[in-house]
Parts: C-alpha cells; structure tokens; sequence
C-alpha cells in the first residue's frame, strides 16, 4: 500500500505538469520552429560569406575574412549593386510621391469615381509579376524603346505605387479627425493645419512605405528581368550566377543588406518611441 | 465659390499623375498584349515579326500545348498557400497573443529575411537540400531516405521554396487581424464555459477570417505566377506556366503565344479570387 503510494505521487504530477506546460507553451515552441524555418537560408547565406571558397561557393573549405574585406572582388558584381541602389532610389521616390497623393485623395475625400480608384490600385497587386513584366516590355517594343535603366524604374514604380497607396491609407485612416478640427479650430488655415498636423501624423506611415517600395524594387528579379535588358541588377546578378556558382561577394553583399536594414528598422522604432515619450 | 470648387477639384488633382502613370504603364501595356495574344507570324517574315490576325485560336493551341504546366501552376500555388497558411497562422497567433514585449521585435524578424535577397535565399536552399548539405547525407546514413532519393529538382523542393518566399506575406496580414480581436472576446467564451478548441473554432477564427483571405491571396498570386523557384529547385517536369512565358519570350520570340498565356493566367487567377472572396464574404463561416 505505501510502496504504491510512494511509486506513483511523484510520477503522476511530474507527467501531468510536462504534459500541462506543453499544452501552454505548444504555441511557443511551434513558434520557434516557424522562425527557425524562416532563418535556416538566412544564417546559411551569412555562415558562407566567410567561405574560403575560390569561384563556386558549394562546400565549406575554410574560414576567411576577405569576401568582406573585399566585397567587390567578383566581376561585375557591384555595378549590379549600384544599378539595383539607383533604381531602388528613383522607384522608391516616385512611387511614394505618387502613391501618397492617391492615398490622401482615397482616405480623404469622398468623391465620384472612389470605388474605381480603389479597384485600379488593386489591380496591379492582383497581377502576376510575369504578365505586368510582360505586357510592359510588349509596350516598350512597339514604341521602340529599348529595355534598360529607365524602364526598369518605370516597371518598378509601376507595382511599388499600389503598396504605398496601401500603407499610406491605412495610416491616414487610423487619424484622430479631432486633431484636424481642433487645429482648425485654434485659426490655422487648411494649408497650415496639413503641413503642421496631418503630415507630421501621416509621416510615419510615408517612411514605411517608402521603405518598402525600396525593399521590393531592391529586390525584384522577374520584372527586371523583362524590361532590363543587358543592364544588371544584384538579383539578376545572383540568377545568372545560380548556374555555376554563386561568388562568395554575393553572400556578402546579402547579409550586409540584411543588417543595415535591420538597423534602419530598429533606429525607426526606437525613433518614434523616443517621440511618443516627449510628447 | 472659388473655394468650394477647388475642393470638388482636389481629389481628382491629387489623383491625376498617379492615375496617369498608371494608364500609360499598366492599363495600356494589358491592352497591347491583349492585341498581340491574337497575332500570328507574318509570312516569310523575321523571327518575331507578327501582324494582327484576331486568331482567337491562339489561346486554344496555348492552353491545349501547356495545359500541363498550367494545371501544375496551380496545384503547386494551392499547396504552398496551404502550407504557409499552417505555418503562419500559428506564428501570427504567437506574435499577436503570446509574445508580451517581444512584440515589435519578432515582428521585425518576420520581414528581416526578406533584406536577404529572395534568390540568394532560394538558392541557399538548393545548396542546403542539395547532395553536399547537411541534411541529405545524415538522412542517408538513418536510412530515412534511400540512396537514390534527392531532395533538389523535384516539385517537393519548388512547393517548399514558394512556401518559403511567401511566408512573410501570409504572417504579416494574419497578424494584422488577430491582433485587432478584443481579447475579452475570448474570455467572454471561456466564462461561457467553452474549452480553448471550441473558442478558437467560434470565435478567434471567423474573426481573423480576413486576414486569412488576404494572406492567401497575397501568397496564392505571386505563387501561381511564379517561375523562379520552379527554375532554381525544379526539374524540368516541374516546370509551371511562368517558365513557359518566360522562355516563350526570350527563348523561342513567340509573342502571341507568351501574351495569350499570360491572359489565361491573370483570368484564371481572377476568376479564383473572385470566386474565393465571394465565398468567403458570404458564407456562414463557424
């Protein structure tokens, strides 16, 4: 009788408490799989930046500093980069100009025409990459424009306005009407109301997404591919090169990307949470 | 007077460049390719010289002759959707309700791997399910795979690439909808005595219900039309409706048939996303 007793109290509890804090933490655990999932290429791409690797960088041979010492040490390599830099910039201000007007025009004003509006901003979100890259160079040849820098920015600002627009009106939606009203109420014009209160309100939302135009033009490949021609870009660059062996730069290249714009991100928090304490 | 015109005016100011831009570059280019789906080759022309035929048969002999590739497009768009909407939901439910201070930062951490450019990613993939990485050979030696048995170039790899590369797309919006539920909501079913299941079946799901919707679709779309992963992690019997466009294109100069290609496929894919939200809009979803 007691020996039983004595057998089973500490065992039972012990499984019944591992088995309890599974159940609670299964979310948890799951969740550290996901992110798991989500780094695997991420840590490789970083792991083999250090690879001693000569042209093809397939298997480990050693540790080095010089992909990093030497990040343009691949032909061809950071002219692609600067092509993808420039086109990201001149895509990234475009789009968020023009995306910003058609927010505020959308979240602002009721007028006719506004559900159509909406519609054409989600079709180009709703095309495949391939049938806008596609019709876009179909466009360029019969005018007999020769695919290159320009219309690659073209193309960009083309799917990179539709995600401003997005971003921006969820912003502007998200407003206090009564920081407007009372503004207007204390005499300022609607001009000095929008440059002193909605923009400094709207602006947060404006980084966002010219941070993301610049994150998906950075990043693009199957567009560019149809309207670049000869020109390189850093994806181009890295698909090409797939074939034989991508360099070790390109690893490089990736993973400093990867960090700066962790940096950016986290500076931009911090930034906005140091402003909503001043306040 | 001047005023109250000027405001009528504003929106459609504020919309005018934009709007613009967007006709020029993305409603006339669908226009011009919807004319070349239907020309066919001048006679003793060049290659890549055509004229307008109206030969509505090109969408016919452009489907029958890759009606493979199409249906596979799908399949494989279907399966990673589904895929990334598993791993997803419970990521976003984990970040939304579980995560306490660490909030922001995993939210980061979910958009961070995409500053790695996709394809050096994709890539890296190849090279870690490829013969020399690190998890073929240990599951050799376990004897879990036979020695015969690859893990690259087959659709498992392009399935679990796409997968991969839309993840982000389908956690951010899944996000965005748990983390505006009420939690009292939740408490509201537990105090109605309703077990973790049921409440997460009655309550949490229908309303994250559209977040999900737009998680699919941001997946479901650039999935189908992609053609990357199939090129990278495929072989060539995995090969979707994106590779054919591609070297349609570039490859073989055959316009006409690359632009009835693309139609078929944007109509297809609007025909499902229209039927999907219908579905999703109306019906009764618990």
């Amino acid at each position: 009788m007691t020996k039983v007793k004595d057998a089973t109290i500490p065992t039972i509890p012990l499984q019944a408490r591992l088995s309890r804090w599974f159940g609670r933490n299964l979310i948890r655990i799951y969740a550290v799989f996901g992110f798991t999932y989500l780094f695997i290429p991420v840590a490789y791409t970083f792991a083999f930046s250090f690879n001693d690797s000569g042209k093809s960088n397939l298997i480990w041979k050693g540790f080095t500093l010089d992909n990093w010492q030497n990040p343009c040490g691949a032909p061809e390599i950071c002219t692609a980069l600067g092509n993808s830099i420039k086109i990201g910039l001149l895509a990234t201000i475009f789009s968020t100009i023009l995306g910003t007007m058609i927010a505020f025009a959308i979240g602002r004003y009721a007028f006719k025409g506004r559900s159509t509006s909406n519609l054409l901003i989600f079709l180009p979100m709703a095309t495949p990459e391939i049938v806008l890259g596609a019709s876009l160079l179909s466009l360029f040849l019969v005018f007999q424009i020769n695919p290159g820098f320009w219309p690659t920015v073209i193309a960009h600002v083309v799917f990179c306005v539709s995600f401003v627009v997005v971003t921006v009106k969820a912003r502007i939606a998200s407003l206090d009407p009564r920081l407007e009203q009372a503004a207007m109420d204390l005499y300022a014009n609607e001009f000095q109301t929008f440059r002193r209160v909605t923009l400094p309100l709207v602006a947060p939302g404006i980084a966002a997404a010219a941070l993301l135009a610049f994150s998906l033009s950075f990043d693009d490949f199957i567009i560019t591919n149809f309207n670049s021609g000869t020109l390189t870009t850093f994806p181009k660059f890295v698909y090409v090169s797939a074939a034989r062996g991508i360099p070790a730069q390109a690893n490089v290249i990736g993973s400093a990307m990867f960090f700066l714009a962790l940096a950016i991100v986290i500076t931009g928090q911090l930034i906005s949470k140091k402003t909503k304490v001043s306040k | 007077m001047s005023s109250i015109l000027s405001k009528v005016k504003l929106p459609y100011l504020l919309l005018l460049p934009g709007f613009l831009f967007l006709f020029t570059f993305f409603i006339l280019p669908i226009v011009n390719l919807a004319q070349t789906s239907t020309q066919t080759p001048i006679a003793n022309g060049d290659t890549g010289q055509y004229e307008q035929t109206f030969r509505f048969a090109n969408y016919i002999d452009a489907f029958i002759e890759n009606r493979e590739q199409f249906a596979r497009s799908f399949i494989f768009a279907i399966c990673a959707t589904l895929l990334a909407l598993a791993i997803a939901y419970p990521l976003a439910y984990a970040i939304a309700f579980k995560s306490g201070r660490f909030k922001n930062i995993l939210l980061v951490l979910i958009i961070a791997p995409f500053f790695t450019s996709f394809l050096l990613r994709t890539v890296a993939w190849k090279q870690i399910l490829g013969e020399e990485g690190f998890v073929v050979p240990p599951l050799r030696t376990l004897g879990i795979i036979s020695e015969s048995t690859t893990l690259t170039s087959t659709s498992f790899a392009v399935v679990i690439g796409m997968t991969y590369n839309f993840l982000p797309f389908m956690t951010l919006p899944l996000y965005a909808s748990l983390e505006r539920i009420d939690p009292r909501t939740m408490e509201a079913s537990g105090d109605l005595y309703a077990n973790g299941l049921t409440t997460f079946r009655r309550v949490t799901l229908p309303l994250s219900m559209p977040g999900v919707v737009a998680g699919t679709l941001l997946t479901f779309i650039p999935a189908a039309g992609d053609y990357v992963n199939a090129a990278i992690l495929g072989n060539p019997n995995s090969k979707m409706l994106g590779n054919v466009i591609e070297s349609r294109y570039f490859r073989i100069v055959d316009y006409p048939t690359a632009a009835a290609l693309s139609f078929t496929l944007m109509a297809a894919i609007l025909i499902l996303v229209t039927l999907y939200i219908r579905k999703a809009g109306t019906e009764e979803l618990v």
